[in-house]
């Protein structure tokens, strides 16, 4: 019975990896997608510098996307 | 596809509660081959003043810091790989990032992948001098690991979401050495005493943002994103953002934005204590106060050579203002409100406000 409940769940993984994903949306229908709006940040210097005045005022810190360095910034 | 080549000339300024600081960057990428890149920024920080609770037992700061991040970048097939090194350098905390970066592309290229690897040492200090005459005490270290995975993934042919997940561990001397807890203390004249921080020398957090971008009818684009933090110091943060995207013709872009955050305070942090040494680990450090904040943005850019010039693609000036309001429920104002009216524990709590200005010219090529 152990040894199923291993067996199962990568099977299942095989099965799926067997499958090829077909796109749903096709590279015709991206135009929109390709448009400069769309991006997830345009200014890469602007969103790091904005992300380091956060992250010097609040607890959080992580998950924005950006690596940055560290400051002793008061 | 790398990106395009670039570079941006940028200005910055930080306006607010009692400081103001301002920023100056320069940034160059280019492309060695189609699939290689490289990519370098200088990065420098002007402070002038500092936060109220340093202010409350020190003089006026003045700083510059300095970074220095350098990035190269290659492409093969769906993947792409990236390193990069971040050092920076203020006269009492210096500051050195390595990063290492995958990104993938599957499933017809509808869905991006990407895992990420930093490490951090930096050496903190303590300028026991004046702003002209620094003496500045190294008191030890810190080491930062994080780890991210992210995941882009296309919808629609309208929509796309994405999803990030953020580990991060400190160790080392992990408290800010400007600031002091405070305790009651009916021997002075203001009714408190002032000690030193002393934090873990451990900290782990865990922070995941979701976040959707949809192309509405017209030219235009609406974003909104949730982050959720929490870490081992008690803290847990919420971050709501929601911005909207609107070109008009070739030459402009405009953007605002609306963000709010709010956090509970950490478990060993306290305006007050009742005594000294009340228990093993104390702060009073602003940051790990409850608090809020909202943040109102606006920014256009300008494609002045939207066809280019000489050898550029694309020239752009792009502006960006945020105004802020800072406001804290267990952070109290204790440098403009104490004795005889106030006495330690009933000051008004903290709030202020902020104005962000960013200023930049990018040009394609």
């Amino acid at each position: 019975m152990r040894s199923l409940t291993r067996v199962l769940p990568l099977s299942a993984l095989l099965l799926l990896g067997a499958c090829s994903i077909q796109p749903w949306v096709k590279p015709y229908e991206r135009d929109r997608l390709a448009d400069p709006i769309m991006a997830w940040d345009r200014d890469a210097v602007s969103a790091a510098y904005l992300d380091h005045i956060r992250e010097s005022r609040e607890g959080s810190r992580g998950a924005t996307g950006g690596a940055g360095g560290g400051c002793g910034c008061n | 596809m790398l990106p395009d080549d670039r570079a941006d000339v940028f200005y910055s300024k930080y306006s607010g509660g009692g400081m103001d600081i301002t920023g100056y960057s320069a940034l160059v990428r280019k492309k060695v081959t189609e699939n290689f890149a490289i990519e370098a920024n200088y990065f420098v920080d002007k402070v002038s003043g500092a936060s109220v609770d340093v202010l409350s037992q020190a003089s006026v700061i003045k700083d510059t810091r300095k970074q220095k991040t350098v990035s190269v970048e290659y492409l093969h097939d769906k993947t792409t790989y990236n390193a990069s090194f971040i050092q920076s350098v203020e006269r009492d905390y210096i500051s050195n990032t390595a990063h290492i970066s995958l990104s993938q592309d599957m499933f017809g290229d509808l869905t991006t992948v990407t895992l990420g690897f930093s490490r951090t040492r930096d050496k903190v200090g303590e300028n026991n001098g004046t702003a002209n005459v620094p003496i500045v005490n190294w008191l030890g270290h810190a080491d930062t690991r994080n780890y991210d995975v992210g995941i882009s993934q296309i919808l629609t042919k309208n929509l796309i979401a994405g999803i990030n997940f953020e580990v991060v561990t400190d160790s080392g001397f992990l408290a800010n050495p400007y600031r002091s807890v405070r305790f009651l203390d009916a021997q002075t004249p203001k009714g408190y005493g002032l000690a030193s921080q002393v934090y873990p020398d451990t900290r782990t957090s865990t922070a995941v943002q979701t976040q959707m971008k949809y192309y509405l009818p017209y030219r235009a684009a609406v974003t909104g994103s949730y982050r959720f933090f929490r870490d081992t110091w008690g803290i847990i943060g919420h971050t709501v953002e929601l911005d909207y995207t609107h070109p008009i013709g070739k030459e402009w872009i405009l953007e605002g934005r609306a963000r709010y955050y709010r956090q509970n305070s950490a478990t060993f942090y306290s305006d007050l204590f009742a005594i000294a040494g009340q228990q093993n680990f104390e702060a009073r450090d602003q940051n790990l106060a409850s608090q809020n904040n909202t943040t109102i943005g606006v920014k256009a850019t300008w494609a002045f050579r939207p066809d280019g010039w000489l050898f550029f693609k694309r020239m752009t000036l792009t502006g960006d203002i945020e105004r802020i309001r800072f406001s804290y429920s267990n952070f109290r104002d204790i440098r403009d409100f104490g004795v005889p009216q106030y006495t330690p524990g009933s000051e008004p709590l903290y709030e202020f406000s902020a104005t962000v200005y960013q200023i930049f010219m990018s040009a394609f090529f």
